[in-house]
């Protein structure tokens, strides 16, 4: 007797559009917020105390009212505000972001030099992070209030509360001054030559022409600076993957699992994991963003030639063209990561994908 | 009118468990050990902290036990001294934090709309950036000094506040007891004062303890990067960075390091217990909020 | 009997929460378990399958043919859940996990416990999505949780405890959740089930309406203890103690709790649960 109470199930929803829909959406965000920060830095810009002509123009030239004048109406600093943000506005869009008074080359030059290094020092980062911070999480959880806990839950808060700056400079003594058990500054031994330039990565460059002597350099320089930005993020994943498996192991759904039978791995890696990646990958997104920030004081320490040591100078030698734009690309990358962190969303939880 | 029972009991009737955790009191003792060092370290420090009559780059022994620095100057004392400099603006910092951040985001919780929604999109904002990186930029456009560095730090931390208050002045605002004194004529500051005041001070509490380490960490980080105290300042932070250029006299850094490392544990320590203390609702909503 | 449970004490952090519980359930037949919100009924199913929350220690026995359930090692009890006894849960919202399709949640147990092979086991998916009556079944077989409506997924999940045949099914308060337009229908399904596979059903609930209408004993908690047990017309019509009479006093229509016949959802047992539980 079929049942007349229930009504019958839905038919299956087409998947590719109401993910693209969600999509969407977070991209028209994202541009939004990505305009936002270009709003907040040239704000920042213009709040400095100093003259930008004092800054740019020699003695001789600066007692000449005319140059000044010229010089003012060449760089739009005679038009009013909002007209310079507009000017500001265009020159982004066309991938100028100013010259920097340091270096004297163009901002947008300077990062797509720098930028590659301080991506694979940080992907190198958040790798190791997301392994052990999980894994340690995973273990913390499934022997609770036991001692590898108790353990764990010290070592995560040491690796939150460590100055990574202070940190990278004892590594920097112990392991390279010390002990010399790892290279010391910058990204491969230079007597080896490079492998020619196809990510930018040095480690994945060496492995695509078949380079191992570069690829083990290349990695051996990667392993300190990487292991002492994890840290935190170590600490922090850690923690958060605590609860969230506590969390789901509390639900309905695995208890209902363990009731069928299964066994506990299956039970670990498909009921719990799966869920508690949710909040995981929420966390790992926003961790890299602490890894951008820990880039600019380890690369100073290790004289890795990425953005944060771009920034490092920049920032010391008030440079300020560079340093917004490293604030910006910055910004723009967390801002990607988040859009990948929502996709993620996507693929991971069909509630998402499906309706 | 009645309040949430509940609210503030919770926290402090589970508190003498949770002062039982080892970690609880290690964190107690030496928060309490360095607010003691900063109060008292003149008295405590053997030398003059900026006195440059020392030899210069002593290793610690008898007379300088945490040795001398590149200019002769005694670190025990500079390290002690320090904790008068970084102690108190962190504590300043996180208050004004509190303040300024709780203010915003109960009043985007409580009054929603176009209110809510301009707050929280600053806050945003502001969250796109990674912490080091927006006070860099920040303190770079103000100038290197310490006042501008705690002024960027208070940027880029209000938003936590914000969001967490927020968040709880919304679950709270729709509750019985609240709405049970608007209807009573109550004002809506009156409201926001009396009642939903009390239940949000616990979470944020535990939120600011846990920050305190937080916020030093970023004040030590840019006077490290040059862009907070300036040289004869015993800050921590540019200690460090003083010992970049003398790393083999390892001294130099290693010591004011570990005074960062110390408070800023304590308080962490600290506030993963009190958090452990709330109730499990709570606790979450902090930490989703806070990251 | 099929299982039988006596002297099952459980206690969580010092708190007793079941005093010496003794409970018999026979293969073909339906054992009601009532009694009033946090008497122990879920407790009771949880004990069985040692499925306790962290920090729970339970004594007593719960014999399964020669074995004692409580007594058994880890790995011999995992044998046993899913594969002799079965447990369905109260809400259906909840206890199927919402990132998995219902394939995989049908077919991974059978796999391990029957050690079928993937078209084996897809095929006897299909045919149990047939049998708790799911429309569709091989489309089915492939969606989400989220895509089925309180009373499918819980006939989803009936299907799951069913899917490698076991000889004990634990149902714990199954309609609580459900509106009550599909409580009657997933009721029947149980009573069906229960003759045609000659299962021993353990049905948990609060209410007695529902006990009315398919329990063939019932037995009444109250703060972990049974207090009253028999056949179900004795227990409902003729009350021994007094805390069933007040429990019964306490339904709609008190009173004239006439029981239905196996068949007969129409009774009180239709009726709205009288305190919602969660
Ligand atoms: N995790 C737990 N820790 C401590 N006590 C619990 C826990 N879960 C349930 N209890 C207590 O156990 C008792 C029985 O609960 P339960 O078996 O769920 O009742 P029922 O299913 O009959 O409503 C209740 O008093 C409840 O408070
Ligand atoms: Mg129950």
């Amino acid at each position: 007797m079929p049942d007349k109470e229930d009504p019958p199930a839905p038919r299956p929803r087409r998947v590719a559009h109401p993910l693209a829909r969600f999509l969407i959406r977070r991209l028209l965000l994202a541009v939004l917020m990505a305009w936002g920060i270009t709003l907040v830095t040239f704000v920042l810009t213009n709040l400095v105390p100093g003259d930008p002509v004092a800054a740019n123009l020699g003695q001789r030239a600066l007692g000449d009212p005319a140059i000044v004048a010229q010089w003012r109406a060449e760089h739009g600093l005679d038009k009013p505000l909002w007209q310079q943000y507009l000017i500001h506005l265009q020159g982004l869009v066309q991938g100028d972001l100013g010259t920097s008074q340091q270096s004297h080359r163009p901002v947008a030059q300077d990062l797509a030099e720098y930028v590659p290094a301080t991506l694979e020092l940080a992907g190198a980062a958040i790798l190791v992070s997301l392994v052990l911070g999980v894994a340690f999480g995973v273990v913390a959880a499934l022997r609770r209030d036991r001692l590898p806990d108790h353990a764990l839950r010290v070592l995560s808060l040491v690796g939150i509360s460590v100055p990574t700056f202070w940190l990278a400079l004892v590594a920097f003594y112990v392991f390279f001054y010390r002990l010399q058990l790892t290279p010391g500054s910058g990204r491969v031994d230079a007597a080896l030559g490079s492998a020619p330039p196809v990510t930018g990565l040095q480690t994945v460059d060496a492995l695509l022409a078949g380079r191992w002597d570069i690829f083990s350099s290349a990695a051996g320089h990667l392993v300190t600076p990487a292991l002492v930005l994890a840290l935190y993020t170590i600490g922090l994943l850690t923690r958060f993957t605590r609860s969230a498996v506590l969390e789901v192991l509390g639900q309905d759904y695995v208890r209902a699992a363990r009731a069928k039978g299964l066994p506990g791995r299956t039970i670990l890696f498909r009921y719990v994991l799966r869920s508690a990646l949710v909040p995981i990958i929420t966390v790992a997104g926003l961790a890299f963003g602490s890894l951008l920030s820990g880039t600019v004081l380890v690369e100073a320490i290790f004289a890795w030639p990425g953005i944060g040591q771009y920034a490092y100078k920049s920032a010391t030698t008030l440079d300020l063209p560079a340093v917004m734009g490293v604030g910006l690309v910055v910004g723009v990358v967390y801002l990607v990561i988040n859009l990948i962190v929502d996709v993620l969303y996507g693929v991971i939880d069909p509630r998402v994908r499906l309706q | 009118m009645t309040r949430d029972p509940l609210a503030r009991r919770g926290l402090l009737r589970r508190l003498p468990e949770a002062w039982r955790q080892p970690l609880a009191v290690v964190g107690a003792v030496l928060a309490v050990a360095w607010i003691v060092v900063a109060l008292a370290a003149p008295v405590l420090a053997p030398h003059d902290p900026l006195a440059q009559d020392l030899p210069r780059l002593a290793a610690p022994g008898p007379g300088h036990w945490f040795g001398t620095d590149q200019l002769g100057r005694d670190i025990l004392s500079r390290v002690l001294h320090g904790a008068r400099v970084s102690i108190p603006l962190t504590l300043l910092l996180v208050t004004l934090s509190v303040l300024i951040g709780g203010l915003l985001g109960a009043c985007a919780g409580y009054f929603g709309r176009w209110v809510d929604e301009t707050i929280m999109r600053v806050a945003d904002l502001v969250f796109a950036f990674p912490t080091v990186i927006l006070a860099m930029v920040v303190a770079a456009a103000l100038g290197a000094s310490l006042g501008n560095a705690v002024l960027a730090v208070l940027v880029v931390a209000w938003p936590a506040y914000a969001r967490v208050t927020r968040g709880l002045v919304l679950g709270i605002r729709e509750r019985e007891f609240v709405l049970s004194g608007r209807l009573l004529g109550f004002s809506v500051w009156r409201s926001l004062r009396v009642d939903v005041l009390p239940n949000v001070t616990g979470p944020v509490l535990v939120l600011a303890t846990l920050d305190i380490g937080t916020a030093l960490l970023l004040l030590s980080g840019l006077s490290f990067l040059g862009l907070g105290a300036k040289p004869p300042s015993p800050e921590w932070g540019a200690m460090v960075a003083s010992g970049v250029e003398v790393f083999d006299s390892w001294w130099v850094a290693t010591f004011p390091g570990l005074a960062i490392l110390t408070v800023v544990l304590a308080f962490n320590f600290l506030g993963d217990t009190l958090r452990d203390a709330l109730d499990p609702r709570t606790a979450r909503a902090i930490k989703e909020r806070a990251l | 009997m099929t299982l039988e449970i006596s002297g099952l004490k459980v206690s969580i952090g010092g708190k007793e929460i079941l005093r010496g519980v003794d409970l018999g359930l026979a293969a073909g037949r339906v054992h009601g378990l009532a009694g009033e919100s946090g008497s122990g009924k879920t407790m009771t199913g949880l004990a069985v399958l040692g499925l306790l929350p962290h920090g729970a220690r339970a004594s007593g026995t719960v014999r399964l043919g020669e074995r004692d359930l409580l007594a058994l090692p880890a790995k011999e009890l995992n044998r046993v859940r899913g594969g002799e006894v079965a447990m369905v849960f109260q809400d259906p919202a909840t206890s199927l996990h919402p990132m998995l399709t219902i394939g995989r949640q049908l077919t991974e147990h059978m796999r391990h416990h029957l050690r079928l092979g993937r078209t084996e086991a897809k095929e006897r998916a299909v045919e149990l999505l047939g049998k708790v009556r799911i429309p569709g079944p091989a489309q089915a077989y492939g969606r989400f949780p989220h895509q089925f409506s309180g009373g499918m997924r819980q006939r989803i999940a009936i299907a799951i405890a069913l899917a490698c045949s076991p000889k004990v099914l634990i149902a714990d308060e199954p309609t609580t959740a459900l509106d009550v337009t599909v409580q009657a229908g997933v009721l029947r399904l149980l009573r069906g089930l229960c003759d045609e596979l000659g299962l021993a059903v353990l049905l948990v609930t609060h209410d007695l309406g529902v006990m009315s209408a398919v329990a063939d004993e019932v037995s009444v908690m109250k703060d972990g203890l049974v207090v009253e047990s028999g056949p179900r017309g004795r227990v409902l019509r003729e009350p021994a103690h007094a805390y069933t009479r007040s429990l019964l006093g306490s339904l709609p229509g008190a009173g004239t709790a006439e029981p239905g016949g196996p068949g007969d959802p129409g009774g009180p047992g239709a009726g709205p649960a009288p305190e919602g539980e969660r």
